[in-house]
């Protein structure tokens, strides 16, 4: 048996929550997600649900980071960011977020300006990346890793353009 | 295996993942199994990692194939959801009673809150019922080192082990470290006869029970010592027994509490169980699903508090577990709903829903993804209790019903479950043929789709998509006796499939319609399996 004395460090779990329908890369956009954080040397935990997510229902995928995490799922209201691909689903998940959380959604970008319409997720994710403390490196490095080689190009365009879109945001704010 | 990625010996992995590499680690020789969320992908991933992997036509026969190996000595490992135990029951209910040799770890995905089942059945009952031991991970880091203990348990007791997990164990991704736990390498393979030990007549069961008791009894003693339980020493004024993911809520909830965190939940520790409830002003037992913690702890005369019914149902989370904490009864918030999920477009079972629907038909249905044919807008499957029953229930309602409802009833099954569970049902149809005939309808569309395109004998390719040896769904019905069997594509000869079906309906024969057409999504990868296996080798 472990004996274990009781830990008193405190530090509290960064929060994110990606959301969507199946078929969008919600799962694909935690992943990297997960990576890029596990590749900095954190804890990190990543959470879902599998099973009928290819056929087009909700999907939600919880991902918490820091020193150390507990809980694999994000308790509600505690969401820090909810980040959600299809914008039907934002009332879905809005449970999730915390007051003065941040909910990044699809209209802050232009699909239209995409260089495929699939990489919405990723975009997204350049969007989430101006609120995080990971370089553009462990992003960039992620992204090659979880998508096929024929995919980066069109994927590290779309996640430049969030990237732009987070970061002219939070220059106006 | 973008996920298996290593960094200073760390991987972020699910637990499902940190199984096969522990079974690598283990030397596993065999792993067997059948495809069922949220088990799957550690035989996928056991395969990948370079193990021998297989599946087979159901998880009975898993577990048959796994106690062959153990016989001979090796290590075997077998995979399944809860219901999957259902079925693999019979043999683990015996086998339990025998000696093995090798190593027997049979994993038994659980689903509280049902996010891809049709019960919410908890698993832990069975290993106090067939006196199978347990071990209970609660992250992948304990699912890796707990699929090491459970190889080292089943030798040393020489017994089936169970490694029961549950569904946000298998799929959240924590970090894990390989080789954190060791055990010696496998021995040679050998058969040893030993006719008492493994022949379950009368006359060697009856010794055989006692000694599989004996056995436990010392596994109880030794988990009260030193099995994978972890204590928390924390305030004396509140202590928490737990056990699975829900220690690591109760953690984040009560991190002043002591906790008691078991890791062999069968037997259990009750002597360990019985200082800390002592030790403690308040003792409250948090676990998901059925009150087997609580059951157990108050069977060895534990004073334990256990937590409201309304909790027995569903999965636990941190908001949860503090309700549980505060005896908070009040409904809890509900949530606004998600979208559910639907047929792809252009999937073929759209077409047999839509003809079924235009007969009027009576529709026992089964599992798979046609099971969505019970949800808007077809709203045309009339029932669905476990893999295979469509036909059975479908015969009974023939028995039974007036004549006029009678001669509408079709079974619907797809075609891997139709080898997991519906040739035994065909032959039932053949032996005992209702008056007015029957219908069966396999929606053959190449692949375990449901659970993430899994192969299966029908298909004709391994695990791994080699070629092997294939069941022909129309020549086994010819063979078994069946005149009229029909294959047809409902997409491309809708038409025909609708009207094949009204000329079934209408006579009292017996009939097999294989609606075959492949997966969309299956569809370009079974092409690519296809060319490859036809490559002359060279």
């Amino acid at each position: 048996m472990i004996n274990q004395s009781i830990d008193t460090t405190s530090n509290k779990p960064t929060n994110v929550v990606i959301a969507g329908l199946g078929g969008m890369g919600v799962l694909k956009a935690s992943d990297i997600l997960a990576d890029v954080v596990f590749s900095a040397g954190l804890d990190v935990k990543k959470s879902e649900l599998h099973g009928m997510s290819q056929r087009g229902g909700s999907v939600s995928s919880d991902v918490r980071f820091g020193e150390r995490v507990l809980s694999p799922m994000v308790p509600e209201g505690e969401a820090d960011y909810l980040l959600v691909i299809a914008e039907d689903q934002v009332p879905v998940n809005a449970w999730t977020l915390r007051a003065g959380g941040v909910l990044i959604e699809p209209s802050q970008i232009d699909e239209s300006s995409l260089p495929n319409k699939k990489s919405v997720n990723v975009a997204l994710l350049g969007v989430l990346s101006c609120h995080l403390p990971f370089s553009i490196e462990a992003w960039t490095a992620a992204l090659r890793s979880n998508l096929p080689e024929k995919l980066h190009e069109a994927n590290l365009q779309a996640f430049s353009m969030g990237r732009a879109i987070g970061e002219n945001a939070g220059q106006e704010r | 295996m973008n996920s298996l990625r290593q960094q200073n010996e760390l991987s972020l992995v699910s637990g499902d993942e940190a199984v096969a590499m522990a079974a690598i680690d283990c030397g596993v020789a065999l792993g067997t199994g059948y495809p069922g969320t949220p088990s799957t992908e550690i035989l996928e991933t056991f395969a990948a990692l370079g193990g021998r992997a297989q599946w087979s036509p159901n998880e009975k026969v898993a577990l048959e194939v796994a106690i062959g190996v153990a016989f001979a000595g090796a290590r075997a490992l077998v995979t399944m959801k809860h219901v999957g135990l259902n079925v693999a029951a019979d043999p683990l209910f015996t086998v339990a009673s025998t000696r093995l040799d090798g190593a027997l770890v049979v994993v038994s995905a659980d689903d509280p809150g049902m996010a891809s089942s049709q019960n919410e059945q908890d698993n832990r009952r069975y290993a106090l019922s067939a006196g199978v031991p347990m071990l209970e991970p609660s992250d992948s880091q304990e699912a890796y080192e707990f699929m090491v203990r459970a190889v080292e348990i089943s030798e040393r007791w020489h017994v089936p082990v169970l490694l029961r997990m549950t569904t946000r164990v298998c799929h959240s991704k924590t970090v894990v470290q390989r080789g954190t736990v060791k055990v010696a390498p496998p021995g040679e393979t050998h058969f040893e006869h030993d006719l008492p030990s493994r022949v379950m007549i009368p006359a060697y069961a009856r010794p055989a029970h006692p000694r599989l008791r004996k056995k436990l009894a010392e596994m109880a003693a030794w988990n009260d010592e030193d099995g994978p339980n972890q204590l928390i020493a924390g305030s004396t004024k509140l202590g928490i027994i737990t056990s699975g993911v829900s220690f690591h809520h109760v953690r984040e909830v009560a991190p002043e509490a002591s906790v008691l965190k078991l890791g062999m939940t069968y037997p259990l520790p009750a002597e360990l169980m019985r200082s800390f409830a002592e030790s403690v002003e308040r003792c409250i037992v948090i676990e998901e699903g059925d009150p087997y913690l609580v059951e157990g702890a108050r069977a060895a005369c534990i004073a334990v508090e256990g937590k409201p019914e309304s909790f027995r149902f569903g999965e636990l989370n941190c908001a949860r577990v503090r309700r549980i904490l505060d005896g908070d009864c009040t409904p809890e918030p509900k949530r606004v709903a998600g979208k559910t999920p639907s047929f792809c477009p252009g999937c073929p079972h759209r077409s047999v829903y839509t003809a079924l629907k235009n007969l009027d038909c009576i529709v026992p249905g089964d599992i798979g993804c046609y099971s969505l044919g019970a949800l808007p807008p077809f709203e045309t499957m009339d029932t669905m209790i476990c893999m295979g029953a469509s036909i059975g229930v479908g015969l009974g309602l023939r028995y039974t019903l007036p004549p006029a409802e009678a001669k509408r009833v079709v079974s619907v099954i797809g075609d891997s479950t139709f080898v997991h569970s519906g040739i035994t049902g065909l032959i039932e149809m053949i032996y005992n043929p209702p008056e007015s005939g029957h219908v069966v309808v396999i929606l053959d569309n190449g692949t375990t789709a449901m659970t993430g395109l899994q192969e299966h004998p029908g298909t004709g390719r391994t695990l791994a998509h080699a070629k092997t040896g294939k069941v022909v769904f129309e020549d086994l019905a010819h063979t078994l006796g069946i005149h009229s069997v029909a294959v047809i594509d409902p997409i491309l000869n809708f038409e025909k499939f609708q009207e094949t079906i009204q000329e079934c309906l209408n006579k009292p024969e017996l009939s097999v319609v294989i609606a075959r057409r492949n997966c969309l999504l299956a569809n370009r990868s079974i092409r690519e399996y296809e060319r490859g296996n036809d490559q002359p080798i060279d």
